[in-house]
């Protein structure tokens, strides 16, 4: 299996650093055969059938968000709540920790007789800090977690699915028998049943121009 | 009948019309697609020359000072913190409606929600340009901020409600802007997928992240979109009651009461909802989606503002008894011969107060008149001119005459750089939304679908036979699909 790495901006040095990354989050370009449903109501059938069958499903691609389709698939539930409640007692510590060292210890002034240590008079400030380290710490985390960011350039099964289309999508080994598993996706209600290759992971680009990572397609596809 | 929810035909439908999901993309994608109307054109173009305006009367004020502005001894704050106080509980209606709703449960919310945070994130911009621009030697304005300077290090006060407001403030717009922007990441990936055009296809590109629709990326978003709903519930309510401590915490009759956080927060939503209305009835009528944001929309936002237009009405009775009751001869004067009596200078703004904001929406109590657009629309105008002098009343009134009759102010009346000012804020306020209705989907398309099935016209329908069906044998069925 053997194909050209893309340059996408030029040096060589971004070449080896690209294709460090590349190993370092193991992406590569993988055999997928995808399926089209048009219903929650065959989807979540489907996808019980699916795994019953034994495949593995790589991902199902949805418009909005399914309630329970994260459970069906057999998804854990996300920490992103864990980290956030982190975050915000971090924003606490830190103007509690902060106000008191400055109002207490670095430069302590006289407002009006009152307590250099008046902690009712900070809760206003250390509330809102905790809001702010938890809801800008969750929107970051979400963002890498979920690999999003501007620039940001994925492959995509199917561009309907985001707008009336689930695409599930199944992983596709040596040992998966192609035919049968079309076979399989079409007798569980999928439409536009296909083999695709697709990147599983991210690379810098933007959407009005067709980069890839990976060049020569067909050469690839022909090693399969 | 497993994922289609049942809800009950007592319940309106929320999508009116034969809708499936490619129609929801269709219509609601339509008018970012298509080229901007004349009308647009027209309205974007008064606004920019608002904000032009808007821009001179500031450089005017930076150049020669504050003196620019008829403020004066006693009346140091005059329109420019009023405009402060006024955009800010605007800007509280976008928030109340995607967090509290969203924690409520309201599925009303999906229809409005987009606009109306946008709405809230261009109205704290509006904001915050006051008390920047009112700080004068504006180039200093980042002494507000804790930072390791030379003087010392002199730290900020933190026992100040002034710098509260700085973090309240701040913070507020921080949080509402990634709620807004996290929600729109969604959409804007549906729009990128459709696009046509190079630059379209390269903004949206670029502005969606990269977003997939991924099983394991919508979980997160929910996660991340309860508990952003979850903060931004209690920072909502703490801004206005921040803002309200700017008052509240002073000596001065008219401002000293305790009642100013609840009084103010009510306030803010009454007049956040106004302008909601005032915007979605022109924008539903033009972008031609009364299927999504229906008269049954426009029908809650009314109950909503009758309902805090109350609690403002009782909360300036309270007041009056409070002074009354206190028998404290100043603030017996502040109320009854400041604003009170009609006589005194400022009495015809108590009574426009009153009148619009207590009196008036008292109509909404009528059926008939919650679901007339017109009445709505006039309403909501109303609405905005009370709410502007109840803050007008406040900061004017009460300072004015205070203590001392021989500090007692002469009339205040503001100069044209201040009235500038403040038209300048509604150019920056309605090009923002113009550019915003054009360029980004206006209602959450993604939330509409998720509730399609549920609150769709068409599906909604076929739920009759459901409806008939024995409750045993609803109970069963749907016990034996979860």
């Amino acid at each position: 299996m053997s194909f050209t790495f893309k340059l996408n901006i030029g040096s060589r040095v971004y070449r080896d650093l690209e294709f460090f990354i590349w190993n370092l989050y193991n992406m590569s370009v993988q055999k997928f055969i995808t399926g089209n449903f048009y219903d929650e109501e065959v989807l979540f059938p489907a996808i019980k059938k699916t795994r019953r069958a034994g495949y593995k499903i790589h991902d199902v691609f949805t418009p909005f968000p399914i309630h329970g389709l994260d459970k069906a698939m057999g998804l854990r539930d996300t920490s992103l709540h864990t980290a956030g409640f982190i975050y915000g007692i971090t924003g606490t510590a830190t103007a509690v920790g902060f106000i008191t060292w400055a109002l207490t210890m670095d430069w302590k002034l006289n407002f009006g007789g009152k307590p250099f240590f008046s902690l009712p008079a900070w809760i206003p400030v250390t509330f809102e800090l905790t809001v702010l380290f938890a809801a800008v710490g969750m929107v970051l985390t979400f963002c890498y977690l979920c690999q999003l960011a501007p620039f940001v350039k994925k492959d995509h099964f199917n561009p309907r699915s985001t707008d009336d289309t689930f695409v599930m999508a199944l992983e596709c080994t040596n040992k998966t028998n192609e035919e049968e598993a079309i076979r399989f996706l079409q007798s569980i209600g999928a439409a536009d049943v296909q083999v695709q290759y697709k990147e599983t992971g991210w690379w810098l680009g933007r959407y009005d121009k067709d980069t890839k990572r990976f060049e020569k397609k067909t050469e690839l596809e022909s090693a399969h | 009948m497993s994922l289609l929810r049942y809800e009950s035909q007592v319940r309106p439908p929320l999508v009116d019309g034969n809708k499936d999901y490619h129609q929801v993309t269709e219509d609601i994608c339509r008018p970012v697609e298509a080229k901007p109307s004349r009308s647009w054109w027209i309205g974007f173009l008064i606004s920019a020359a608002l904000l032009v305006f808007g821009i001179i009367s500031v450089t005017m004020e930076v150049i020669y000072g504050t003196g620019q502005w008829n403020l004066h001894k006693t009346v140091g704050w005059g329109w420019d913190i009023t405009n402060f106080v006024w955009w800010v509980g605007i800007g509280h209606a976008g928030t109340l409606i995607s967090a509290i709703l969203l924690l409520f449960r309201q599925g009303w919310r999906t229809g409005v929600n987009r606009a109306a945070e946008a709405m809230t994130i261009f109205a704290v911009m509006c904001a915050g340009q006051f008390p920047i621009w009112h700080m004068g030697r504006v180039w200093n304005a980042f002494f507000v901020l804790p930072y390791p300077n030379t003087r010392g290090p002199l730290w900020v006060n933190f026992n100040s409600p002034l710098l509260w407001d700085v973090f309240a403030i701040s913070t507020y717009f921080t949080v509402s802007l990634l709620f807004w922007y996290s929600g729109l990441l969604p959409d804007l990936a549906t729009l990128r997928d459709r696009a046509k055009k190079k630059w379209a296809k390269m903004f949206y590109g670029v502005a969606s992240f990269g977003w997939t629709g991924s099983t394991k990326h919508w979980q997160r978003h929910e996660a991340l979109s309860l508990v952003l709903a979850g903060l931004s519930t209690p920072l909502v309510l703490s801004v206005h009651t921040i803002v309200s401590f700017d008052f509240a915490t002073s000596v001065v009759p008219g401002w000293h009461t305790t009642i100013f956080p609840p009084y103010f927060v009510a306030g803010a939503i009454f007049s956040g909802f106004a302008m909601v209305q005032t915007l979605l009835v022109v924008t539903r009528k033009v972008l031609a989606l009364e299927d999504y944001i229906t008269i049954e929309h426009i029908e809650v936002m009314n109950k909503v503002i009758v309902l805090t237009g109350s609690i403002v009405g009782i909360a300036y009775l309270t007041e009056l008894f409070m002074a009354w009751y206190s028998a404290v001869e100043y603030e017996n004067y502040a109320f009854f011969q400041n604003r009170l009596n009609l006589n005194s200078p400022y009495g015809w703004s108590y009574w426009l107060m009153m009148g619009c904001n207590v009196l008036s929406p008292q109509i909404f109590w009528f059926r008939k008149m919650r679901r007339n657009l017109l009445v709505t629309f006039f309403m909501s105008i109303l609405v905005n001119i009370g709410m502007w002098f109840e803050r007008f009343v406040i900061i004017v009134t009460s300072v004015y005459r205070d203590y001392l009759p021989s500090s007692w102010a002469t009339y205040y009346t503001p100069t044209i750089w201040e009235v500038g000012f403040y038209l300048g804020t509604f150019g920056l306020f309605f090009t923002c939304y113009f550019l915003f209705s054009k360029f980004f989907p206006v209602i959450a398309i993604a939330e509409i679908k998720h509730i399609l099935k549920r609150s769709g016209e068409n599906y909604k329908e076929k739920m009759g036979d459901i409806e008939s069906k024995d409750t045993e044998g609803f109970a069963h069925e749907q016990e034996h699909d979860h």
